[in-house]
């Protein structure tokens, strides 16, 4: 059949495994430039609709009546090679949109946070969600022009992070910093499988 | 403009939120696929030269789905191609499920995470961008 579903089995071509990463933080820390830094493509957006009423109905009556609106969602890509990409999700950035987290969530390798130090506690929803979903992520200390820099393990106190959870300086504008940070994340997710990527 | 909307202001519907639209209009008031399953890093693939001529029932936006899908395309991609909200793209996704018309590669769970392998490969290609 060929509405089969995927289960490994390839017909003439292949299909490239696609994994998750969230892009997490706080209004205006840098999420939406980051993916726009990292994405090999200008970031794309799409919608999700948000309904003001319950979203499990099939009746179309309920729809109708319904105020129906749309949340943006930016995400970008990176292709690793022919059998694997990256994709990145900016998360919404208003705690009215947790919902969409859970969806943007499900299945994804792991998340960077994004921290901006001078609105510190803004980050501290993103990381609390994913600590309570045992979700592997890295804090991402967005270095903004204006900002004073405070030492990492400042931060670190600052938020209550896990001895274990990464920190890193970057600059959300550029590439190759955001690239220090993605390669953290997936270091620390393999650190957490016990199977730690050997450092090259 | 939104602010102009006759009526209550709803909780939902400020300058944050998108547009007021009717979207499940498309999907004939449907806001769930027939089935589940079309994760946003989902796979669709469309079927080798469908015969789209024998569905009259289905949309233009079907049938754009199934070109655009050819040899593989994300769930999520299709939806920013299209312009279409990712729920609705799900709806008009399962009807194309159902009749055959492509074909959805799941990615993997979290639970079933990727395994080391596919991690290092994604440390090196990084590294290599």
């Amino acid at each position: 059949m060929d509405s089969v579903r995927y289960d490994g089995e390839r017909r003439g071509h292949r299909v490239p495994i696609a994994l998750k990463i969230l892009i997490a933080g706080g209004f205006g820390a840098g999420k939406t430039t980051l993916v726009s830094a990292l994405s090999e493509v200008r970031p794309l957006q799409t919608e999700e609709i948000l309904t003001g009423a319950g979203i499990d109905t099939d009746d179309i009556s309920g729809v109708e009546t319904k105020s129906t609106t749309t949340v943006a969602m930016d995400f970008g890509r990176i292709t690793i090679n022919d059998d694997l990409q990256l994709y990145l999700f900016g998360t919404p950035g208003q705690d009215r949109f947790w919902f969409l987290w859970d969806e943007l969530a499900f299945g994804a390798l792991g998340a960077v946070v994004l921290a901006d130090t001078r609105r510190l506690a803004d980050c501290f929803p993103s990381i609390d969600y994913f600590e309570q979903r045992g979700i592997p992520f890295v804090v991402g200390v967005n270095c903004f022009d204006d900002s004073r820099r405070f030492s990492l393990e400042a931060v670190r106190k600052a938020l209550d992070l896990d001895p274990d959870v990464p920190m890193v300086l970057c600059d959300a504008r550029d590439r190759q910093s955001g690239k220090t940070v993605l390669i953290s994340l997936v270091e620390h997710v393999a650190r957490q499988r016990g199977e730690p990527v050997p450092t090259a | 403009m939104r602010t102009d909307l006759p009526g209550p202001r709803h909780e939902w519907l400020d300058d944050d939120a998108g547009p007021v639209v009717r979207p499940y209009t498309l999907t004939g008031g449907r806001v769930h696929p027939s089935s589940d399953g079309f994760d946003l890093v989902a796979y669709v693939t469309a079927k080798p030269d469908p015969d789209l001529a024998a569905y009259p029932e289905l949309h233009p936006e079907h049938r754009l789905l199934v070109e655009l899908a050819g040899r593989g395309t994300p769930v999520v991609e299709l939806a920013a191609d299209l312009d279409l909200a990712v729920g609705v793209v799900r709806v008009l996704l399962g009807d194309l499920l159902s009749r055959g018309l492509v074909a959805v590669h799941q990615p993997p769970r979290a639970t079933y995470l990727p395994d080391n392998d596919i991690l290092k490969a994604v440390v090196d290609g990084l590294r290599a961008l």
